[in-house]
């Protein structure tokens, strides 16, 4: 399969005008004659749904939760990008886009970067006009801060809740439209499947969370707005419901899914405490601005972290990447963090922990400035340990964070299958093999806001309306399935609950597709992960029934559909012979224990095809090439 | 460590509801309030019983999903947190707990502890934005805003939507809510053009859904889990006033 990104040409600067200059539209009167889906009210799907109401499209728009006001979103904490230079400190889209392509080490695209890099700047201007109550300086101007892997402060930040104000804006705009009647906003509904009539896609199959009724709503264009698919560790940073069910039934039907090994482990988050754990909770990388890392040099320390004097503290960030130091990218910080715990020097009653340590900054800068920065996720800390951030240093440990792989898209979003669009973390785009702190909430509003918006138009002044019929035999084959599933699910009538299944397939994901990776770890993954979806689908237990409100219906789904993507990061990540970004793989490293990628053979982006039940899915790449930046070892010492 | 739980159990918003008793055993302090209700649902599964609904997603104060009254007080008893930022070493060992889900006629229950909170939405729908459609904005520093107005403006923006402060309230009122909106986007420039028809829109709206009125107890304020303050509706009934005194 030949896999055409479809990007403009011209000079990479030039691309995203030249092509909005030439992209076919659909004239004003005839927009109201389109419907478009959109799966997911996050950042991507909110601002989607509000901007294409406002251009006039009929929009259906869903979400899994009660109200679209609490999409996983809501919770992202540290900040976000933009290229607005109001710092005077040498930012510009260029230095924006170079950061964010050896961020993510050098598997993106140049073109997409370049055009979030560009969009960046209005991104803000939008928001602000919205009403978000970003951080300000006693001018009345905006402030920033710094962020992993730049040397410039351009991260715009609301307290330690970035993602909420933001969300919070789309969702207004969103709200607007529903209450025009541009929108019809149908939350408490998950999508569990995706209908492809005649090649594109047409509409999707829904279950009504409180009714569990099954219905299929079609549309001229599809879009999914899902997010990400961490959750399959099942300990992560993610919302608990944050699932890869609708991007995993459009990759059944046909949808390229790419990069899926490429997840990113951030560095700062608590600890696991115990067995009954049911999430890690970030400490946002916003406080690497004043904390600094650090263990004890010697192994086995047994003193309080206090105790410890200056010099036998390592701050192993600063010692190995003097450079940027604590604003290490997350990749090389988080593996940095578990070296020095597998050498013994790891702090905490399990030993899986380092120094987060704020007491220089207290004394540099008072407390109550480092009160007035961070107090909400030091009364986090406080809440979840029982300890404080001001007295002694944070524990932390890496954790699951973010997916850089996603549904394979080209230029316009669009991915392999003909009307399916997908934005926000659901897609793979920009990111690479690592994203960049405060580039997720960048990239989703870019995408909402201000690309596809240009780009669907361009598809859809192909399409003749088709109306909201959905009686045809493709809806009706997927209705069928649907029901089948569902019915398949309550009827194993095992012993065991859904979470005992989805905590081994966490376990073994974080042991063999995790911070680092080997042939022999990965094949061991892919032994285990087949053993236990044979058993998941001979012991589960699902009790209730499908007539109405069952969540362990809802997680029985979602992890079934885990079990499978499990399989694929594996062997994505077995037939990725080289070390990139978050992908660590022990037999590709330096001398020194970084990465070292393989360009020549494998500077691409790879897309598998699902082949049918049972049958092993087939690799398809992009390749990449690299016009504007030259493919540059990436160091940050 | 042991408790005693006390859940309120309806199949469905037509049926009846009662309390069910359980026991959870085994526990330790440092497990979240959510995660022992895990614990006794995954039991409550294998011995083929259906577990307890209740929401929860974020399960780190934000998304305000999480919703229910641990001995009647609406999330539990630490102030300024969610439901699910309740940690077990805020209880006694052997403490009886009674959980429910929010009570108010405008937040009917769906299921166990599950209500319908879209009476929230509907307020927002009817005007709790600033009309801006993407591409109208201009630069982002183009209006300065003091540093101190930022700030409250945040406090106010800063509510989840979970709905405890019409659960606090003898009155079902929803003021604390609508006024959080109001006042967060009357105390910027941006929200001014909009301003008093806003507060007329939203506290219509507000009626409609059969929330009660407010009889100045300040119950909301003290559950509220961002803690955001009365003031806010005292500058709501400003706002209202002065938009009602311009139509005479
Ligand atoms: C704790 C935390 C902090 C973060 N902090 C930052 C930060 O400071 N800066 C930054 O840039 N990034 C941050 N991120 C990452 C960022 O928040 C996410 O990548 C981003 O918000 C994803 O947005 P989205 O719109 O793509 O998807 P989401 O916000 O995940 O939304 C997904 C939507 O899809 C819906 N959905 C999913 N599946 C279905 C289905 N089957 N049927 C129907 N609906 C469905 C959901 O209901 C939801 O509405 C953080 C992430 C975490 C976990
Ligand atoms: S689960 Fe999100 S606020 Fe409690």
């Amino acid at each position: 399969m030949k896999l055409d990104a479809r990007i403009p040409a011209g000079p990479l600067a030039e691309k995203w005008t030249r092509f909005k200059a030439n992209v076919r539209l659909v004239s004003p009167a005839n927009k109201r004659k389109y419907e478009v889906i959109v799966v997911g009210t996050g950042l991507a799907g909110a601002s989607a749904a509000a901007s294409l109401a406002e251009l006039g499209y009929q929009v259906k728009s869903f979400c899994f939760q009660d109200s679209p006001r609490r999409a996983h979103s809501i919770a992202a904490q540290g900040g976000i990008n933009a290229a607005k230079n109001y710092q005077n400190d040498g930012d510009s889209v260029r230095r924006l886009f170079q950061d964010t392509i050896k961020g993510g080490d050098f598997r993106s695209r140049e073109a997409n970067v370049h055009r979030l890099a560009e969009v960046s700047v209005n991104i803000i201007d939008q928001c602000v006009a919205q009403g978000v109550p970003f951080a300000r300086e006693y001018g009345g101007m905006l402030a920033n801060r710094s962020f992993g892997g730049a040397q410039v402060s351009r991260t715009f930040y609301a307290r330690g809740a970035t993602g909420q104000q933001l969300l919070l804006g789309a969702y207004q705009a969103l709200s607007r439209q529903i209450g025009l009647g541009k929108v019809t906003m149908m939350p408490r509904h998950e999508m569990l499947d995706l209908v492809v009539e005649e090649g594109q896609a047409k509409g999707i199959v829904t279950r009504h969370l409180v009714t569990g009724e099954l219905k299929t709503h079609a549309a001229d264009a599809v879009l999914l707005c899902t997010g990400g698919y961490g959750n399959a560790y099942y300990l992560s940073t993610y919302a608990r419901g944050s699932n890869v069910t609708a991007t995993w039934r459009a990759h059944r039907r046909g949808a390229l899914f790419s990069n899926p090994c490429f997840t990113q482990i951030h560095p700062t988050c608590i600890p696991v405490t115990g067995e009954y754990q049911s999430k890690l909770t970030l400490m946002s990388e916003s406080l690497r601005n004043d904390g600094r890392c650090w263990v004890p040099k010697a192994k086995g320390e047994q003193r309080a972290a206090v105790a410890i004097p200056e010099g036998e503290r390592d701050y192993f960030l600063e010692r190995l990447y003097p450079s940027y130091g604590n604003l290490a990218p997350r990749d090389i910080a988080s593996r940095a963090a578990k070296r020095v715990c597998d050498e013994g020097r790891g702090v905490g009653p399990t030993g899986l922990g380092v120094y987060l340590d704020f007491s220089e900054a207290i004394g540099r800068l008072g407390e109550s400035t480092v009160r007035e920065r961070y107090a909400n996720l030091f009364a986090m800390y406080h809440e979840i340990t029982g300890e404080s951030a001001y007295e002694s240093p944070m524990r932390i440990f890496p954790a699951v964070h973010y997916t850089m792989g996603g549904l394979w898209v080209d230029y316009h979003l669009m991915s392999n299958v003909p009307g399916l669009f997908v934005l926000g973390e659901a897609n793979f785009s920009d990111h690479g093999a690592n994203r960049l702190g405060a580039s997720a909430l960048m990239q989703g509003l870019a995408d909402g806001y201000f690309v596809l918006p240009y780009t669907i138009g361009d598809y859809l002044s192909q399409q003749k309306p088709r109306g909201e019929k959905t009686d045809g035999p493709a809806f009706q084959e997927a209705m069928g399935a649907t029901q089948a599933r569902t019915k398949k699910l309550l009827g194993v009538n095992g012993r065991k609950p859904v979470s005992e299944f989805h905590r081994k397939l966490g376990k073994t994901l974080w042991d063999t597709c995790g911070m680092s990776r080997t042939k022999k770890g990965l094949e061991e993954g892919l032994a285990i992960l087949g053993g236990l979806r044979e058993e998941f689908w001979k012991d589960v237990k699902v009790p209730g029934s499908g007539a109405d409100l069952n969540q362990s219906l809802e997680k029985a789904g979602r992890v079934a559909d885990f079990l499978e993507l499990g399989e694929l990061m594996c062997r994505d990540a077995l037939e990725r012979e080289e070390s990139c970004g978050c992908h660590f793989r022990e037999e590709h490293q330096t001398p020194d224990g970084e990465c070292a990628r393989k360009d020549a053979e494998h500077s691409y982006v790879s897309a598998w095809e699902f082949k049918g039940e049972g049958k092993p899915e087939v690799r398809h790449t992009e390749p990449l090439s690299f016009e504007e930046l030259a493919l540059a070892t990436r160091s940050y010492k | 460590m042991k408790l005693h739980l006390r859940v309120w159990r309806q199949a469905s918003r037509q049926s009846e509801g009662s309390f069910v008793t359980y026991e959870a055993d085994g526990l330790t302090p440092n497990m979240s309030f959510l995660e022992m209700l895990d614990v006794v649902n995954d039991r409550l599964t294998k011995e083929g019983q259906e577990p307890i609904a209740f929401e929860h997603d974020c399960r780190e104060g934000i998304c305000g999903s999480c919703a229910m009254a641990i001995n009647g007080e609406p999330h539990g008893p630490n102030a300024g947190a969610t439901t699910c930022q309740v940690y077990l070493r805020s209880f006694r060992d052997g403490q009886t707990l009674t959980v429910e889900p929010w009570r108010a006629k405008a937040f009917p229950v769906i299921k166990d502890l599950v209500a319908d909170r879209s009476a929230f939405d509907r307020i927002i729908q009817s005007g709790g934005f600033v009309s801006v459609g993407t591409g109208q904005a201009p630069d982002a520093n183009a209006i300065p805003i003091g540093k101190g107005i930022a700030e409250k403006a945040f406090d106010a923006a800063h509510c989840i939507g979970c709905g405890a402060c019409v659960a606090a309230c003898r009155n079902s009122s929803a003021m604390l809510f609508v006024a959080a909106k109001v006042s967060h986007l009357g105390l910027l420039p941006q929200g001014q053009t909009e301003r008093k028809q806003r507060v007329q829109k939203m506290v219509a709206a507000m009626d409609a859904e059969g929330f009660g009125n407010c009889s100045n107890q300040y119950a909301c304020e003290a559950v509220c889990p961002k803690q955001i303050s009365v003031e806010m509706i005292a500058r709501m009934n400003r706002d209202y006033a002065s938009a009602v005194v311009d139509q005479i």
